[in-house]
Formats: C-alpha cells, structure tokens, sequence
C-alpha cells in the first residue's frame, strides 16, 4: 500500500493526486476521493488553520497504516492545507485506491472521520466581528466512535 | 521538558513554546497541569479546567495519568478541528 501524506499551504488539484495514486497498478479498481472545502455559513470570510509539525504527520500515518491493516488497499493520498483559506478554498483530500468499491469508500469515510477528530489541526474562523477559535464537535467524536 | 501550546491555549498564556524543568513533585500529567494553573495570569484560566483540554507526551495522545519525565516534549491543546 502507498502512501503520500502531506501538511502544506498549497493547494492541490485533485486529479493530479488521482493519477498519481493509480499509476501503472491495473489492479486497482477503485478509487475514493473526498475533498473538504471552507463552507461559508454566517458570513464566514476565512479559515485559519494550525497544527503540530511533527505530530500531524505521524497521527495521518498511523491512521493510514491502520486503514490498510482494515481494508485491502493499493494507495491511500492525504493531504490537509494550513494557513488561512477563505470561502470555497479546498482545505483536505482524502484518496484511496483499492480493488473494489466497497474498501475504497470505507477506508476514504474512516479516515475522513479520524482526521475530524485526532489529527492536531486547528481551525479559527474569520468573520467581519473578528477571529473565534472553533469548537470540536460531539457529532464527530460519535461519527469515529463506529469505527472501534 | 519542553512545553507546547497550541491554538487559544497559545493566545491566552502569550507564547507557544516554553523550556520548564519538570518541578518537583510533579510525575504525571495532570499533576503538572495543576501545577501550571498555580503560575497565574493565562496560565491559571487554561489549565482550571483539565476537561477542556487535551494533551499529547513526545507527540502522542495521552491521558491525564501518564507520566512525564525531564525530557518529554509536552503539548496542551483544546479538542482538535481538522479535517
């Protein structure tokens, strides 16, 4: 199983990462690709993102490597942007490249659902009164609960 | 040790990283977030309620029993937004 995982500024286009995953390999089948985007809820005017150099990327690959001890896959692309995003900017792809269909959208929805809620990431929200901190979620925590 | 802050823990205690050497009487984390509540100013209204908070040791996720040593890195963060 492959993996690319990258924490950087840019931004990514998608169907570079999709080729780049399913380069000469004709057994894979299937490919799941999820993209976050800033949604822009209560005139939000940006995203700002922060996170642990070092940590980020060693929490994405643990979970990478356990996606793969779960799912048969061929490859697995994450890339999550930091640095402030405004409205409909892409902030995080999550790619797998599997056999079939039924892996691909597994791993691709769990490790969507552990990246909510392990990975040391960050979020403040921008809008015309000033910058408020993001608060995490109960929905996400119970969202990676039916992973255990 | 080396102690890290991140995201309003950063704003509200002023810096983002800090050497301290482990104090006395301190072996486990949360220990040592009672200790630094005692510090005052930011320090105090970050760390009076362990619940809002989490911690990682040598960039691991950790619980508030685990043990801490002179050489650990050690960061405090709120529940993490990614993804």
């Amino acid at each position: 199983m492959s993996a690319r995982i990258l924490v950087q500024r840019e931004d990514f286009d998608v169907s570079t990462e999709i080729a780049a995953l399913t380069k000469d390999n004709s057994s894979i089948g299937a490919v799941a690709a999820f993209t976050g985007l800033v949604r822009g809820d209560d005139d939000l005017v940006a995203l700002t993102l922060e996170h642990y150099p070092g940590m980020t990327e060693r929490e994405i690959a643990a979970h990478v490597e356990d996606a793969g001890g779960r799912w048969a896959l061929h490859g697995v692309t994450i890339i999550h942007r930091v640095g402030r995003l405004r409205v409909g900017e892409q902030i995080v792809l999550v790619a797998v490249a599997a056999a079939h269909r039924g892996e691909a959208f597994a791993a691709c929805e769990f490790l969507m659902d552990y990246l909510k809620t392990r990975a040391p990431f960050w979020k403040q929200e921008e809008r015309a009164d000033g910058a408020h901190w993001v608060e995490a979620r109960a929905s996400d925590d119970a969202a990676a609960e039916r992973w255990r | 040790m080396t102690l890290l802050y991140f995201a309003w823990v950063r704003q509200k205690i002023g810096r983002g990283e800090e050497q301290m050497a482990l104090p006395g009487g301190v072996s486990t984390l949360g220990e040592l977030a009672a200790h630094l509540a005692t510090l005052g100013n930011g320090y105090a209204e970050v760390f009076s309620d362990a619940k809002r908070l989490r911690a990682a040791v040598n960039q691991v996720h950790t619980q508030w029993d685990a043990t801490v040593r002179e050489s650990d890195e050690i960061a405090f963060f709120p529940p993490v937004t990614g993804g």
